[in-house]
């Protein structure tokens, strides 16, 4: 009798456990589907190349063009440059934090960094709003003074993204790293010492190697983090659709949509999802190459 | 156990006095049997007219609900021609695709467009041809019009937006406009130009704030004496657009036009900083 109740349960709970994984997939198809669904009538209306390698972005124009080649430029280069930025400082501070602070230090300056995962994008915004453009302009004026083209942003500009990308994109890297670096396993760094290398040596040619995958995952995953975020940048890069230069209004992938999802009608609202569905495939890019670096770091143990 | 059921005790009673208290209160009959709900959608411009329409509309008649969504006006229009909502709203005149599609256009009201600049700008007065100029991109500093040694930061709203749909076409400089900054909201251009040295931008009359100065164009202030006059270049008008003439629509669409048209409604419509229509 009990052990039939057993059963019975046992039975249900892996339909249930089944069906709960089905939705997570469920949703992925969906999402697939409907980006492509909503994304490709405008590709085969625009012309994938008009639409790709153009530059021109006026859509509400009597002659509308949907050219987004310097959006896709701003959104790669911006991705590129703020993780240059971001990854050596992130790496530094795991570094720190895993192998030369001591534990009280350490543990304030991991819980500053949790938190800063911890806040909201729009808050980053906020801030590069309030505080970073007037800066930037600043040096705006400061470095086109006099010039009779160049046209002044307010401080609104590519650089002011770049900037904002590379601090939110420091949790995420920090964490990861500092998490794999301690998980190298203390033989080889005691190993590294007894044949006579200083600590410093030890990181940079031991330890750093042995955790070079998990490191890859957390600048993979910053990557994505950049190349995604709208809300922050949206704020502080000027929206304009301009060659992505440092002191130029930049608009991106993601901000294209948010700001002009609300008035676009016809083909402009369908190149809008075109739009979405050129940085969902390369988000896609992304995390594919993160799981063939996880697969490499399972393969290697 | 006990201390539960003593809880629920005191709580159903407490319910109990509350909902009597209401009954007590609503002493007044309803004389009207109209109920239903009634959805809009469409212009961020308008939000402040709709907000303040549909709850003094909805004080009226108590059982009906009126939901307005701020889409943009572009989205509204599509909602209203594929049926999903009673009427759309536009902050600019509707488009010949849209009509052909079977909206009708009903102008409640006129919204001026004011050019604004910071606080510190000396220049109080352009011309058409210096604000064409400007956002053009052909006057780079304020010194060119006898102001501060400045650089201009213009400032315009994102394509597809009604105000900059309304302010290029009534100045003739739709898709020629050289902007510094697009930006997707009539409180973030208000915010920006505050806060930005040398910075120019567009919002609707009456949003207006001390933050900023309004310009005058050709020697006429932005005000609304002006523009019922027909003296200010810049206005346009607000649209409650519906599919087929307002007389055909259902007893409910027909009950909200004929409160925007009473006295009610009017004194919504220039509270809210607009122009009642001829």
């Amino acid at each position: 009798m009990k052990l039939a109740k057993n059963k019975l349960i046992e039975g249900f709970a892996k339909w249930l456990f089944a069906f709960f994984g089905v939705v997570a997939i469920f949703a992925v198809c969906s999402i697939t589907f409907y980006m492509i669904l909503k994304g490709m009538p405008a590709i085969a209306k625009v012309g994938m190349s008009e639409l790709l390698f153009k530059t021109s972005w006026s859509p509400t124009s009597a002659n509308p063009s949907y050219g987004i080649l310097y959006i896709i430029m701003a959104s790669l280069l911006a991705t590129a440059t703020s993780v240059l930025i971001g990854v050596p400082i992130a790496l530094f501070t795991a570094i720190f934090l895993a192998e030369i602070a001591n534990k009280k230090i350490a543990s304030i300056v991991t819980s500053a960094i949790e938190l800063l995962a911890a806040i909201p994008s729009v808050i980053y915004g906020l801030l590069g709003a309030m505080v970073l453009v007037p800066m930037i302009y600043k040096l705006e004026k400061l470095i086109f003074a006099g010039s009779l083209t160049h046209q002044f942003t307010g401080g609104s500009n590519m650089l002011a993204a770049i900037i904002v990308l590379a601090i939110m994109i420091l949790p995420t890297v920090v964490s990861v790293s500092m998490t794999s670096i301690k998980a190298v396993s203390n033989n080889l760094r005691f190993a590294s010492l007894a044949l006579g290398a200083t600590k410093i040596e030890t990181i940079f040619h031991v330890v750093i190697p042995a955790a070079k995958s998990g490191i890859a995952t957390g600048i993979v995953l910053g990557i994505g983090r950049a190349l995604g975020e709208a809300m922050a940048i949206n704020m502080v890069a000027g929206g304009c659709v301009n060659l992505p230069l440092p002191f130029n209004s930049v608009r991106f992938l993601t901000t294209q949509i948010v700001s002009e999802m609300g008035y676009a009608e016809g083909l402009h609202r369908e190149v809008l999802f075109t739009v979405g569905l050129v940085l969902f495939a390369f988000i896609m890019i992304v995390n594919l190459v993160l799981q063939r670096i996880r697969k490499k770091a399972i393969d290697n143990d | 156990m006990k201390r539960l059921l003593k809880l629920a005790i005191v709580m159903l009673a407490a319910m109990m006095v509350l909902t009597g208290c209401g009954k007590n209160g609503e002493t007044e009959t309803e004389e009207e049997t109209i109920s239903g709900t009634l959805t809009l959608a469409g212009s961020t411009s308008m939000e402040k007219l709709c907000e303040a329409l549909s709850e003094s509309f909805m004080e009226e008649y108590e059982d009906v609900t009126v939901t307005v969504e701020y889409t943009g006006s572009g989205a509204g229009i599509e909602s209203l021609t594929s049926g999903t909502i009673d009427i759309g709203n536009s902050s600019r005149a509707l488009k010949d695709g849209e009509k052909e599609k079977g909206a009708v256009e009903n102008i409640v009201a006129i919204d001026g467009i004011a050019v604004i600049v910071d606080k510190d700008n000396t220049v109080s007065d352009l011309t058409t041809e210096d604000l064409v100029a400007i956002y053009k991109g052909e006057i780079k500093n304020w010194s060119e019009l006898g102001g501060n040694d400045e650089a201009i930061v213009v400032i315009g709203r994102e394509a597809g937006s009604g105000t900059r749909g309304a302010f290029e076409e009534l100045l003739g400089i739709e898709d020629s406009c050289a902007y510094a900054q697009e930006l997707d909201s009539t409180g973030a251009v208000l915010a920006k130009v505050g806060v930005t040295a040398g910075a120019i931008g567009y919002v609707s009359l009456d949003v207006v704030d001390d933050s900023v100065n309004a310009m005058s164009l050709n020697g006429v202030a932005a005000t609304e004496e002006n523009i019922i006059a027909g003296n200010y270049l810049l206005s346009r008008p607000f649209v409650m657009a519906t599919m087929g003439e307002v007389a055909n629509q259902n007893e409910l669409v027909q009950l909200w036009f004929d409160y925007i048209n009473s006295e009610a409604g009017h004194n919504i419509i220039k509270s809210a900083g607009l122009i009642l229509p001829k």
